[in-house]
């Protein structure tokens, strides 16, 4: 490949964590690397797009509260119609993410690969990972059909690492009308994000799931997680059923997380969550159901009720501090 | 106000999931269910339809085979009717090639809200509720935990990697909904009964005016190379709890230097 795109976001402190993983394996797939990002602060992460790899930043500019998937997708759809081709376009699997994929799949007519955990080059194609099956198996795809390939990768697929260049050249997309299909609208921001280290960067992460058996109980995995320094995470059926925030969600349509040690309390272990945890260094499973398929990929599994062994742990970490 | 639910049938997620062979494709011979997923869209269909008058819920599904079964549990819920794509020869279909069978259904029914989960049990790609939205000319709104509308507005509390947002947009519009977003209800005995007659329209890509070769095994543009298994994590110490549990963590954690 000659050229790739990476769909760069913007978070609190410049690109998104995701968005440097994506920079940094694209330098390895082809020599020219360019991203496209939007928003008004495009000019502010010129300089960390640079130095991983982006000579070029397309800015496609402040969208105003619309939400980004048709407005930016278009304003990709645009350039590559004014004759700019990348062979692929790397997308971040966030939220704004996907929506911009399916975007562009549509409007180019092209069809995305999603959930990809790796790229690699191989006899002039891109083949990519998926984990499938709660990550027993692999599955390796690609593109067989006229390019650019559309590929929506998972966080933490990729080390990021800077490469020592300059700040990325800012080119100012001309707007676009994004029409009825870009009409949604933010009103209100609400942040939920808790006190301690972030989900996505704790070295201890601990998660709670349905084996808790209550909302109240909750607060044994906050108070553990507390204990070790760490974060607290939860299982989709607990953030579905409104026991915590979502923003607490490990897993596939949650955070992915690799910490140094990850502890799942009373969660089987769905595919859906196994998927965003399974990275992690060292994993303790606390569950009563021996045949849980969390048990396969815990280090240490302990084959009990969380009710007995989250107080008492509680209490031995009390106790040394 | 007329709301379209997009209905997976999918294998019973009870049964171990199969690859064909040959086609690195999943198998999909066996018994079709709804998706659960798609549980929280019926029954979020159903409550905005109450709450604006003059409204009706339509399914709309693709299955091989005619498969019906899995509509069948959606209409004993209470939507009036359901549109199936089946054709053979879009067995093997992408996303993108589903969304735009789907859509050409969906455009027949002139929907003021589409309604789909946002991603499904078995293939969970994601991908397919935005594609639709697109060649619908519609905006979308993902992973929504909270919808309402008046026929005319829509307003969703819309998941982000931070909390949610507050999201407005104008009908016609898609929403895709997270699981747990309602609680779907039990089909009454009453409503199985009366799904028994409810109208399905079964439509093949001629009835859309789709072209066979555009969809399908031969419409994809890419393949399955191989399927490998992963690297298994080395195998664990898995113990019975006999009180010393929590001792036994403590110990793994110090031998990390966690603690």
């Amino acid at each position: 490949m000659d050229r790739v795109w990476v769909l760069a976001e913007t978070g609190e402190q410049g690109p998104t964590a995701l968005t440097l993983e994506l920079l940094t394996k694209a330098r390895t797939l082809a020599p020219a690397v360019e991203a496209v990002a939007w928003g008004p602060g495009t000019a502010s992460i010129a300089a960390a797009l640079g130095e991983h790899g982006a000579s070029r930043v397309y800015d496609v500019g402040d969208i105003g509260g619309r939400l980004p998937g048709a407005p930016v997708a278009g304003a990709i759809a645009a350039l590559m119609r004014d004759g700019e081709q990348p062979d692929a376009v790397l997308i971040p699997a966030s939220y704004d993410g996907r929506d911009v994929a399916g975007r562009l799949s549509a409007m180019l007519d092209r069809p995305v690969l999603t959930n990809v955990t790796g790229l690699a080059e191989q006899d002039g194609s891109v083949l990519t990972e998926h984990p499938i099956f709660g990550g027993t198996k692999i599955l390796h795809a690609r593109f067989t059909g006229e390019g650019p390939g559309i590929y929506v990768v998972r966080a933490k697929s990729f080390a990021s690492e800077p490469a020592g260049g300059a700040a990325a050249e800012v080119i100012a997309l001309p707007p676009v009308d994004a029409g009825p299909a870009g009409a949604a609208t933010i009103v209100q921001r609400h942040v939920e994000e808790a006190s301690g280290p972030k989900l996505d960067e704790a070295a201890v992460v601990v998660s709670g799931g349905r084996g808790l058996g209550s909302a109240e109980s909750y607060a044994l995995i906050e108070e553990l997680s507390h204990l070790l320094h760490g974060a607290a995470g939860a299982s989709r059926a607990i953030v579905d059923a409104g026991w915590v925030p979502y923003s607490h969600q490990v897993g596939q349509t949650g955070k992915t997380v690799k910490p140094t040690v990850y502890l799942a309390c009373g969660i089987s272990g769905a595919t859906q969550h196994l998927v965003g945890m399974k990275g992690s260094k060292n994993i303790v499973a606390i569950n009563k159901d021996r045949e849980a398929p969390i048990f396969s990929v815990a280090d240490l599994g302990i084959v009990g009720d969380v009710h007995k062994v989250l107080p008492a742990l509680v209490e031995a970490l009390k106790s040394r501090s | 106000m007329h709301v379209v639910v997009c209905v997976k049938q999918i294998p019973d997620p009870a049964v171990p999931g199969a690859l064909d062979q040959v086609t690195h494709t999943l198998d999909r011979s066996g018994k079709l269910v709804m998706d659960d997923s798609d549980s929280y869209g019926v029954e979020m269909a159903l409550q905005l339809a109450g709450n604006v008058e003059g409204s009706e819920v339509t399914l709309v599904s693709m299955a091989p085979g005619g498969e019906t079964s899995g509509l069948r549990t959606a209409l004993a819920m209470g939507a009036a009717r359901a549109i199936l794509v089946s054709d053979d020869a879009l067995s093997g279909s992408d996303a993108l090639s589903t969304a735009k069978a789907l859509a050409a259904a969906i455009r027949r029914a002139e929907p003021d809200l589409v309604i789909a989960a946002t991603e499904s049990t078995d293939g969970y790609t994601g991908t397919l509720p935005v594609q639709l939205a697109e060649l619908l000319g519609m905006p979308s709104v993902t992973f929504a935990k909270g919808v309402s509308t008046d026929g005319t507005t829509l307003e969703v509390e819309r998941q982000t990697e931070a909390g949610y947002d507050e999201v407005t947009c104008p009908l016609p519009a898609l929403v895709t909904v997270t699981a747990g977003v309602v609680e779907p209800r039990y089909p009454s005995f009453k409503g199985i009964m009366a799904a028994k007659s409810k109208p399905i329209d079964v439509l093949s890509l001629a009835d859309l005016g789709i072209d066979p070769s555009d969809v399908g095994v031969r419409g994809a543009r890419e393949e399955v190379v191989d399927v490998a298994d992963a690297e298994a994590r080395a195998g664990g110490e898995i113990v019975m709890d006999e009180g010393d549990g929590a001792a036994r963590i403590v110990a793994f954690l110090e031998q990390l230097k966690v603690i």
